[in-house]
């Protein structure tokens, strides 16, 4: 019999996580209602973006997120083999599963409309590319534009003689419903080039690899790597001020904080560059336990003085653009040159360039939406926790994460009505109570490992997103059921960037702890966010539960010459900190020593 | 220094290959083409031709292969020993051994080694047939030391023209046996640390991006000859990137008698057969030397090379050996694009098949 993983519905509700269930819409868990399909249906955990349980709201982005992905796939684009994903929430673990199109028929029937709808926007790219960018900032200036108040005594005289007609009590209600639809929005923006962006990605990897079967897939990605690129403009406008604080000597202030900074040359480029650039996470974003840089100007300055050391020891670390152009050109004049015959040249010649053309986009979407849209929302979110912890809804402006996204609307309408009836709201009553409840169940789920899949394995993935966004192959499905087969306790993952390291582990769990990590440790964590970069100066390797190729963290890890091994599934839970380790990125072992 | 019997390496023209065989004008190539070989030289067809027109050579040895039977192997087993022995006691020209002797002194003072130990090979060759090296069957003889040793070794290279297996191949083929004649090479001995050959695609897949590397302990006979599993690895040529490695127990190598001469099998002890034959940096070296000889040949290559336990990283990897590889170059090349199909149909298929679900290439569909 061969091996599957557990059913969603043998988990075990960790202790003190009782009733979990209810934290989350009611569509979310795994239920008796659903349960043949879902019982029969292969589920991987998607840590890439979620590894960490959700609270009530953060669960939006989630829902957000995947139904906008889905849509696109579904229902603009008629992807020919794959509608959406299909998503659920395990003891507060985020499960997804690919929904491919079975009819071949119905394949042949979505081609031609898949054909006609892509291709529109591959002959288009870069114009509507030009128009995404000023759409998602016009979204952003729309969200920056609500904001929340308590609601006044009395209304303001002018409400009355510029015959208005409505109150602050709608205004808030508005302002909240208005914010939950640009964050569904923004998911539609990040869905509506993300796909094809991966699917042209995609075309090109597969010719790569029919040429040349044993290319490295790090060779395909260099070949299209932006050379300055977005994602990659926070870190080095911090090189850019720790070259400030170097040239006027600024060391004793950097110290001191912003505010002793101020006045200084330092300041100035601080704040010509904050917006956008700080609004960056020091997570992946989907949190709102991430801290924003722009919010926590110790992380940013603590890079900063990390840099500064590294220039005062002579280091040159600013990016070699013109080296970097220069290789990128010899590695494709290279592999072009090996190609067999003339067709092949042109058509990868064709292939590379709607790649290119690509790339930018699925290399700089992650800051726009995940990083700079994301802090946003979140600061706006915690505004309105304010006003709920003046009216005694809240004892923190964090609280409000811990209302589901419709809840919110229902405290809204709780404090709205008190306030018009001149009474007392239920909310002071009922919220610290309830959150303090759901704080413990959320606590409690944090204790449970969540396994990496549920249900029977598929035989061969076939759905090309799967492979593409989430790396999930039929090989890293047998990867984890056959893990821990390994006596020697090593781990086998994806050869992610290549070297080898040896040193003491450190396993860190969330992005609040990068700052434990010594030179030479080697870094073990869920995933490695891309907002994780300045750390990548102190370690000598990093080994992640999960991630393909493409995640970020592979992308990121290359960009700085460290050896990687992702998707080991097992690597959080089976290494403990200082246990030594041998990294090799260029086969994906991780080895136990001594 | 080069005279009518010498040919040094590093002197080689192109105008040379017909007198020293192709195995020697390859050594003169990737001398011309900067690769580190061994210094050495070649002995002309023309010192061959001394000796195989010799009278007594031409006269006892037309007479015993006028009376082959190849259908009886015992047979010409008896009659090669005999040609063989004939040709290895018929003296040198004293002109000839003359060159001979003091080509060596002069290779002597350029290694700055007395009696520096040398590899003696054979080097066939016959204008216009492409199999020259089957028709004409060679013999090597490694850690040769000294003038008349070397001068002993060189017949013995001549004489391997008459080995049993190289007089049915002539025959098998219809070749006179006056079609093929000898050359000589005589190279600086390196002593490997690590020996092997390098292949500039993947011979399992054909992959030009490739450099296949199979390595051992010792001298590379271990490899070229089967005798060991050798470890593997599969190298990037583009991005330099070692990204695949199977080390295998190497359980023996050839290697330098105490005594000085010759070689001898030793057992590899348990440790050592566990490890990798060559390091990283050695790997990336035999890599840009095999990219280099691909580059100056124009084709993909065959190579042989080694690491030189008495010089230092960085240094100590030479090249003995680089010729076409023939399995791959033979086949038409093989074209992955699809003329016909636009951008988007690629793209449907990409969807409906992505490159995970796919077979991998083997070596057998390729064959048609």
């Amino acid at each position: 019999m061969a091996k599957r993983f557990p059913s969603p519905f043998e988990a075990e509700t960790p202790p003190g996580a009782e009733g979990w269930q209810d934290l989350y819409t009611y569509s979310l868990p795994f239920s008796e209602d659903r349960r043949d399909y879902e019982e029969a249906t292969f589920w991987f955990q998607d840590s890439i973006h979620w590894a960490e349980p959700l609270t009530p709201w953060d669960a939006t982005w989630y829902e957000y997120a995947i139904a906008a992905l889905s849509q696109y796939n579904t229902r603009h684009y008629l992807i020919p083999p794959a509608l959406g994903i299909d998503y659920r929430v395990l003891n507060g673990y985020a499960y997804l599963t690919p929904v491919p199109v079975l009819d071949g028929a119905e394949i042949e029937a979505r081609v031609p409309q898949f054909m006609e709808r892509a291709g529109f926007y591959f002959m288009n790219w870069g114009d509507l590319y030009d128009k995404w960018l000023v759409k998602m900032k016009d979204l952003i200036a729309e969200m920056e534009a609500i904001s929340f108040s308590p609601l006044p005594e009395k209304e303001d005289l002018e409400v009355i003689t510029e015959g208005r007609g409505t109150g602050s009590g709608l205004t808030i209600q508005e302002e909240y419903r208005g914010l939950l639809n640009l964050g569904l929005k923004l998911w539609h923006y990040h869905f509506e080039f993300l796909n094809l962006g991966y699917a042209a990605y995609l075309d090109y990897f597969g010719f790569c690899k029919q040429a040349f079967p044993n290319i490295p897939d790090l060779a395909i990605a260099r070949m299209v790597a932006g050379v300055e690129v977005d994602l990659f403009r926070p870190d080095e406008e911090l090189k850019t001020l720790a070259g400030i604080v170097v040239d006027n000597g600024l060391e004793d202030q950097l110290e001191g904080g912003l505010s002793a900074l101020e006045g200084t040359p330092f300041m100035d480029h601080w704040n010509s560059v904050k917006h956008p650039w700080f609004n960056y996470s020091a997570g992946n974003g989907f949190y709102h336990s991430d801290k924003v840089w722009i919010e926590h100007p110790e992380i940013p300055l603590g890079f900063v003085a990390g840099y500064v050391e590294r220039i005062k020891a002579g280091e040159d670390i600013s990016r070699p653009i013109e080296r970097i152009r220069t290789e990128r050109d010899r590695i494709v004049d290279e592999y072009t040159a090996l190609l067999s015959s003339d067709e092949d040249r042109e058509a990868f010649q064709g292939k590379l360039g709607l790649a290119r053309v690509v790339f930018p986009y699925v290399e700089n979407h992650n800051f726009y939406v995940e990083h700079w849209s994301h802090s946003v929302m979140f600061r706006k979110m915690k505004e309105l926790g304010d006003v709920f912890v003046k009216e005694g809804f809240l004892a923190s402006r964090d609280d409000v994460f811990y209302m589901k996204r419709d809840e919110v609307n229902e405290a809204l309408w709780d404090m709205y009505s008190a306030w018009a009836v001149g009474t007392h709201p239920r909310g002071p009553a009922y919220w610290p109570r309830e959150v303090t409840r759901r704080r413990g169940i959320v606590d409690a789920l944090r204790q449970w490992s969540p396994p990496p899949a549920l249900g029977e394995p598929p035989e061969v993935v076939t759905e090309p997103f799967t492979i593409m966004l989430w790396g999930i192959t039929s090989e890293s499905i047998g990867m984890w059921l056959g893990a821990g087969d390994d006596a020697d306790g090593g781990l086998r993952g994806f050869a992610a960037s290549p070297g080898v390291a040896e040193g003491p582990a450190r396993v860190i769990m969330s992005a609040d702890d990068i700052g434990q990590l010594q030179e030479g440790e080697i870094l073990v964590a869920p995933i490695t966010a891309p907002s994780w970069a300045p750390a990548f100066g102190t370690i000598g390797a990093a080994v992640t539960d999960i991630g393909g190729m493409m995640s970020h963290a592979a992308i990121v890890c290359r960009e700085y010459g460290l050896p990687a091994v992702t998707g080991t599934a097992f690597g959080t839970r089976d290494i403990e900190t200082g246990t030594m380790l041998r990294v090799d990125g260029s086969s994906g072992t991780v080895t136990v020593l001594d | 220094m080069s005279n009518r019997f010498i040919i040094w390496f590093n002197d080689y023209r192109p105008a040379d290959r017909p007198r020293i065989g192709g195995k020697n004008a390859g050594l003169g190539e990737m001398i011309n083409a900067d690769l580190p070989v061994p210094p050495g030289f070649a002995i002309t067809t023309d010192g061959f031709e001394n000796i195989r027109n010799h009278p007594r050579t031409v006269e006892e040895v037309r007479a015993l292969l006028a009376t082959v039977e190849f259908g009886d192997p015992a047979g010409v087993r008896g009659i090669s020993r005999e040609v063989r022995s004939l040709i290895e006691s018929v003296p040198m020209a004293a002109d000839l051994e003359d060159a001979v002797r003091s080509a060596y002194a002069e290779l002597c003072s350029r290694c700055n080694q007395e009696d520096v130990p040398v590899a003696v090979r054979s080097s066939a060759t016959a204008e216009d047939l492409p199999d020259a090296s089957f028709a004409g069957q060679q013999d090597t003889f490694l850690w040769v030391r000294g003038a008349t040793s070397v001068i002993e070794h060189v017949k013995r290279c001549w004489s391997s023209l008459f080995t049993d297996r190289a007089m049915a191949y002539r025959h098998e083929m219809g070749y006179d046996h006056q079609v093929v004649s000898m050359s000589v090479a005589v190279q600086q001995m390196v002593d490997p640390k690590s020996a092997g050959v390098a292949f500039t695609l993947d011979p399992a897949t054909g992959d030009r991006s490739q450099v296949a590397v199979e390595s051992s302990w010792g001298l590379g006979e271990a490899v070229v000859s089967g005798e060991v599993t050798p470890d593997n690895f599969l190298v990037d040529k583009v991005i330099l990137e070692i990204h695949s490695r199977t080390i295998s127990p190497k359980h023996t190598e050839l290697v330098m008698r105490a005594d000085g001469d010759g070689v001898e099998w030793h057992e590899v002890g348990a440790t050592r057969q566990q490890s990798p034959s060559v390091s990283d940096a050695e790997l990336l070296e035999i890599t840009r030397m095999a990219k280099a000889a691909e580059r100056y040949f124009g084709s993909p290559q065959d190579i042989e090379w080694a690491v030189d336990r008495h010089l230092p990283e960085g240094r100590n990897v030479v090249m003995l050996q680089s010729r076409p590889e023939t399995v791959w170059s033979r086949k038409a090349p093989r074209s992955v694009s699809e003329p016909s199909s636009g951008f988007m149909d690629s793209i449907v298929s990409t969807l409906l098949s992505p490159i995970h679900t796919r077979d991998p290439v083997s070596a057998d569909d390729e064959e048609a």
